[in-house]
């Protein structure tokens, strides 16, 4: 049996799903296909993972329908704060009066519970999970995924959503440029407590940077954080191997005793760090969106952000060109789209990078150069205004849909 | 056959070189990379008309929908697809078979439904149509008012006509005539630039033929943005235009 949709999305992680969801706030219709029981993965308790959504990345999930389930469920960041080793020379950045938060963080399985429950509800959407894929083609006429249970599923136009190990994206030999951190990031939760007063701390030492992010308060009214420390990656294994109160002392030797005591809220995560940026983010009706396409140090929470700005400008490339009659797959739309987002990601990811490379070198010089460098970007207000438009994700040419309107 | 508008309207030695290019219409990086190219941009100026004209927000993914529409000079169906697919019975007419086979056999592949017939509009016995369209076209005719007769024939009384066509300027016979077909943007010999009517010939032209033209736009090109729409109407242009009331 041929089922036909617009497009297929393989891959119904966060970026696939948003992806989905804002082709069907227009009209498009899509096959979502992920291994994964989305609806097992939900069951379980707080992970400790979150992500910190940019308010751009916010104006999409509200343009798309989604603004009344998650209004009260993120913590804004109203200010960030930024430090080298906990040295003087400190830098903040905060947003003017009236222009709102910096981002909101959320908890990874509340976002992921908001979408599939969306993605359900829609009559434009077809789930296919779990479900695996036996066999996938592209030619002149048509993409078509096979999948193990006889489906045979057909569209216009394959998007891949899978992420960082892009299967798809090797079997089209996409090449990437990836190199890997000498980093692992260890990310987690934790009560603490004194309030974190919707501050996020970012403290760059030699080893890595160490991120505070705000989270709301539990149920039961304790404080609560969400922390990504990079550290060197030889030494994560013996973090990780610590006994939670054992972590919670590194913990707060690290914070400097910001928040004052500290106790683990979540199981703690470790994972290696890496950048990859891939040389091509099209081919015949194939597109690459999030981190089947770039990913990029999580130094700045960018990574999912980037990722919906790839959503954002792919619907409105779709979008536009439904509306003049053209083929999802049209090399012309595929074309601008490529244009659209390789200089946009580029940019981020090697100035993300520069960041790290900058704040990774040890020694007393290059800590001076750094509190220097940071005391400037404090008074240029050009700069300063730079990084917080680039922190809220809206620099660049800015699709419809992180304006917080539909295409 | 010989009937006289095929004299007139068809130019054999055109026709020809078309067909040779058939197969190669629908590959975007192939010798029709130009008119992809084009195809966004007159497809924008030809979604205002018709939303224009019709009534419609814009949004609409089905604009056409219940709307006939007649594309003479159709090609390998560049434009019939897309209007197929906002909504309209379309039917493409094109003087070459080859072309006509090509696009009957991407229609196929598109799964969209569109009625195409080879040779001279005249003979094909067709009625009238909602749209009709002829992108880039009259400038290979032999007789222009002679062809817009036969394109008005086939016009509903509130019909819409969609008219581009290359404007004969300086500017065109060095980027359309030399620059392009050179470079292998376009192939060579597609072009006759003695043939190529000014914005205020084709305007008196379709005068006379008691047609009125509602919105005309150049198609121009910048290193920057690519072909794009404009008040610069030196390389290209494209038009809409209705029955005089």
């Amino acid at each position: 049996m041929n089922h036909k949709a617009d497009v297929i999305i393989i891959g119904g992680g966060l970026i696939g799903l948003t992806q989905a969801l804002a082709l069907a706030a227009h009209g498009i219709t899509s096959h979502v296909i992920d291994r994964a029981d989305q609806a097992s993965m939900l069951q379980a308790g707080f992970d400790g993972r979150t992500f910190a959504i940019s308010s751009s990345s916010y104006k999409l999930f509200e343009a798309i329908g989604l603004g009344d389930a998650l209004a009260g469920k993120g913590c804004p960041i109203e200010k960030i704060w930024v430090s080298d080793s906990l040295k003087p020379g400190s830098l903040d950045f905060a947003p003017a009066e009236d222009d709102g938060f910096l981002g909101q963080m959320f908890e990874s399985r509340f976002l992921r519970g908001v979408l599939y429950n969306a993605a359900l509800e829609s009559d434009a959407i077809q789930l296919h999970m779990p479900a695996n894929i036996t066999h996938k083609s592209q030619d002149s006429g048509r993409a078509s995924v096979h999948l193990d249970d006889g489906k045979v599923l057909t569209a216009d136009l394959m998007i891949v959503a899978e992420g960082r190990q892009s299967q798809t994206r090797e079997e089209m030999g996409i090449n990437i440029a990836h190199w890997q951190y000498d980093h692992s990031a260890m990310v987690g939760a934790i009560f603490h407590e004194h309030s974190h007063n919707n501050i996020a701390y970012e403290i760059f030492y030699p080893s890595g940077p160490f991120a505070v992010l705000p989270m709301l308060d539990a149920d039961d009214g304790r404080h609560r954080s969400a922390i990504v420390w990079s550290v060197d990656a030889a030494d994560a294994p013996g973090y990780m191997k610590l006994s939670p109160r054992g972590y919670a002392a590194e913990l707060e030797k690290a914070m400097g005793g910001i928040l004052g005591q500290v106790e683990i809220a979540a199981p703690l995560s470790s994972y290696k760090l890496g950048f990859h940026h891939a040389a091509n983010i099209t081919a015949e009706r194939l597109v690459l969106i999030g981190d089947s396409a770039h990913g990029i140090h999580p130094i700045a929470g960018q990574g999912l952000n980037l990722g919906l700005r790839d959503v954002a400008a792919l619907t409105e490339v779709l979008v536009d060109g439904m509306r003049l009659g053209l083929d999802f797959g049209d090399a012309q739309l595929l074309d601008r789209y490529s244009r659209w987002r390789s200089i946009d990601t580029l940019l981020i990811a090697v100035s993300t990078d520069g960041l790290n490379r900058l704040f990774s070198i040890p020694g007393k010089t290059a800590s001076a150069v750094r509190r220097f460098g940071m005391a400037m970007v404090q008074r240029a207000a050009p700069a300063k205004a730079f990084f917080m438009a680039e922190a809220r994700g809206e620099s660049g040419a800015l699709p419809k849909l992180l304006q917080g309107v539909a295409v | 056959m010989t009937n006289a508008s095929s004299a007139t309207t068809i130019n054999a030695t055109e026709a020809a070189h078309f067909g040779g290019l058939a197969a190669e219409w629908w590959d975007p990086k192939g010798s029709s990379a130009m008119l992809h190219k084009l195809n966004p941009v007159r497809l924008g100026f030809i979604r205002s008309a018709v939303d224009a004209h019709f009534g419609g927000d814009g949004k609409a993914r089905y604009p056409l929908l219940g709307k006939s529409a007649l594309d003479v000079g159709c090609g390998a169906g560049l434009l019939c697809e897309p209007l197929a697919r906002m909504g309209a019975e379309v039917t493409g007419v094109d003087a070459a078979p080859e072309n006509i086979d090509a696009a009957t056999a991407h229609a196929a592949l598109s799964g969209l439904s569109i009625t195409y017939r080879a040779g001279e509009i005249a003979a094909q016995g067709l009625g009238q149509f909602d749209i009709v369209s002829s992108m880039e076209v009259i400038e290979h005719v032999n007789d222009p008012a002679v062809f817009i007769g036969e394109l008005k024939r086939h016009m509903k009384p509130d019909g819409l006509l969609l008219l581009s066509t290359p404007n004969r300027t300086p500017a065109s016979r060095i980027f359309l005539v030399e620059a392009a077909e050179r470079l292998g943007q376009v192939p060579r010999g597609t072009h006759d630039w003695d043939k190529f009517l000014t914005p205020d010939e084709l305007t008196a032209l379709l005068n006379d033929a008691g047609i009125e033209i509602l919105d005309m736009q150049g198609i121009a090109f910048s290193p920057m943005s690519g072909l794009h729409l404009s008040s610069n109407m030196a390389l290209n242009y494209i038009l809409s235009a209705r029955l005089r009331g």
